[in-house]
């Protein structure tokens, strides 16, 4: 999505009264967006609406003719982290996949149903699918850097091609570097590969990436099943620290993990939603008995 | 051999000798073949090396042919010849090759991009024989030889090998780079240009290093579409070119002994590089692989 007119900003115009705060729109369009410290006061007049509100209707995902995902009707916390769990191949990361549009780069995987995004729907024949990934970032579960690039390269690497200035480059990338935790241990080596870096660093260099281009909705498919623990706890504090700025949805394996880091947790089986709710009550006190059962271990 | 119930099964049954030595003469019998296969290797490049030597000098690359393959001349119109008409078939096949694999490797659906390789994988078993004679009945009968001619057909040839070789490299570019691009909002082609294809530069230049390797030495297009030239340096594609294959098939068939000796420096001439390009074209494939497992 290239387009720099303010009056068609990434697709929710409609949604969104107040067209000043959006950095997508390039530097002479908005208010001094960035500075080197800290949020902007303009995307923290945003925040304090329902941004970053995502509502499954009906959600059905295939993969040719296996029913992957069935009837998911679920509504996400903004500015919340959500915890998806579920055993081994029960449908979490088909049905976060579906929120920014990636289950349909398989193959013949299709999905049908709603995904709104503050009441817009992400599958409407008119929404520009590139524009919904600036919208809803992903984090992977191995750190994916991309290996020609510098660490700066990386972190910048989504910005780079709406034309933004070198100087709002640099001021971005630096606050994605700060805010993914990472600019301490980077900023003497912003210009080494960024496959250098750590196994744990790599994977907080990707959340700098996903965090730059400023999405609204951070989705991380098992993030940290591939880092010691040491790295894993580092994350997870960021976790903390970042669900103030976007509604974060976590698919996880690990029920500890779920029980550390989010405030609803959801519980999947087979494609199906089981329970949703506070994640104390949901490994306290479950309504349903499968959940009771999967938190308690008597399956996985 | 009963020696209590369990440890029954871990005991020789009697064949473990007779296996050992099988085993022993077919680990024997491969290094043997290995072996064999890289002294053809040092063979080749060795005669090659012992008998043209002699005629190797300065003054032989840098002095056209003498007429009619008399004593005195060199292979200077000759390189000149191979380098025109390979850089030319390059220009040709290298764009076009790269843009099939990318086609098929990214953009295209499995039921397009498949016939797409089995034709390409088809055409590169074409005899070059064929391609020569396709080329001619296109663009030299009823007119004249020309270089141009002959790098046509040489692109031909090219043009599966880097298409097949690219299509290799661009599909071992791992899948989750790709994803990484798309999920961030790049669109694919951008994702394309910016990740995948850096990603996969060494291999690419690999390919097309390695085709190039392969057509400096292609004779039967030569023979049919370039082989009747002036003894000099000649640069213009409209006409027939000169060529180091083809120097090498005619100063052989000379009865004159300087000849061979020349043919066979000639011969030094064409192995060493191809072997140099071999060389630098592996290097780059092993960094470009070496990238790509980071």
């Amino acid at each position: 999505m290239d387009s720099r007119d303010p009056t068609e900003s990434p697709i929710m115009t409609e949604q969104n009264p107040e067209p000043q705060a959006d950095p997508r729109t390039g530097p002479d369009q908005s208010p001094p967006m960035v500075s080197a410290v800290g949020e902007p006061a303009a995307k923290q007049q945003r925040r304090s609406r329902e941004i970053g509100h995502v509502e499954l209707q009906s959600l059905n995902a295939y993969y040719g003719s296996n029913h992957a995902v069935r009837d998911l009707s679920l509504d996400f916390d903004s500015a919340k982290v959500t915890a998806i769990i579920g055993p081994s191949g029960c449908g979490k990361s088909t049905m976060v996949r579906c929120i920014n549009r990636m289950h349909e780069e398989i193959a013949g995987a299709r999905s049908e149903g709603k995904v709104l995004l503050d009441g817009l729907d992400l599958y409407d024949p008119q929404i520009d699918i590139v524009a919904v990934r600036r919208a809803v970032g992903m984090v992977f579960q191995k750190p994916n850097p991309f290996p020609t690039m510098s660490v700066f390269d990386n972190v910048t690497a989504g910005l780079r091609l709406t034309g933004a200035s070198r100087s709002e480059l640099e001021d971005r990338g630096r606050e994605a570097l700060v805010g993914a935790g990472l600019w301490e241990e980077v900023k003497d080596r912003l210009k080494a590969p960024g496959v250098s870096l750590s196994g744990g660093q790599q994977q907080r260099l990707c959340i700098a990436r996903a965090l730059a281009v400023d999405p609204e909705v951070l989705l991380m498919d098992e993030p940290c099943s591939a880092l010691d623990p040491v790295a894993t706890l580092r994350i997870e504090e960021l976790i903390g620290e970042l669900k103030e700025r976007v509604t974060i949805v976590i698919v996880t394996h690990n029920m500890q993990q779920a029980a550390r880091v989010a405030d609803t947790t959801v519980f999947m089986l087979s494609g199906e939603l089981v329970e949703v709710g506070p994640t104390d009550r949901v490994f306290t006190n479950p309504d349903d008995d499968r959940t009771e059962q999967y938190v308690t271990g008597k399956f996985g | 051999m009963s020696a209590g119930g369990g440890h029954a099964l871990l005991l020789d049954r009697g064949n473990l000798k007779r296996r050992k030595r099988f085993s022993a003469l077919v680990g024997a019998a491969s290094t043997v073949a290995a072996l064999l296969a890289v002294a053809v290797l040092v063979i080749v490049v060795g005669s090659v090396l012992l008998k043209g030597v002699e005629a190797l000098s300065f003054h032989f690359l840098t002095t056209p042919t003498a007429l009619f393959n008399e004593p005195g001349g060199g292979i200077s119109n000759a390189i000149v010849g191979t380098g025109i008409m390979v850089g030319l078939a390059a220009l040709m096949a290298i764009p076009v090759g790269l843009l099939v694999a990318i086609y098929t490797t990214e953009f295209a659906p499995e039921r397009i991009a498949h016939p797409i390789r089995f034709a390409l994988d088809v055409l590169n078993g074409v005899p070059t024989i064929i391609t020569g004679i396709f080329v001619y009945g296109l663009l030299v009968a009823g007119k004249q030889q020309s270089g141009f001619a002959a790098s046509v057909a040489l692109a031909i040839i090219m043009l599966p090998i880097v298409a097949r070789t690219a299509q290799e490299v661009l599909s071992l570019v791992p899948a989750t780079l790709k994803e990484a691009a798309h999920a961030l909002g790049i669109a694919p082609w951008r994702a394309t240009v910016r990740v995948t294809l850096p990603t996969a530069a060494g291999g690419l230049l690999t390919g097309a290093l390695l085709a190039v390797a392969r057509v400096a030495g292609e004779t039967a297009p030569l023979i049919l579409l370039s082989s009747i030239f002036a003894p000099r340096v000649l640069t213009e594609p409209s006409e027939a070119l000169a060529s180091i294959p083809i120097f090498i098939f005619q100063a052989s068939e000379s009865p004159s002994p300087e000849a061979h000796t020349q043919a066979w420096a000639a011969a030094l001439v064409l192995i060493a590089f191809v072997l140099v390009l071999n060389i630098i074209a592996r290097a780059f494939y092993a960094r470009s692989r070496k990238r790509m497992g980071a």
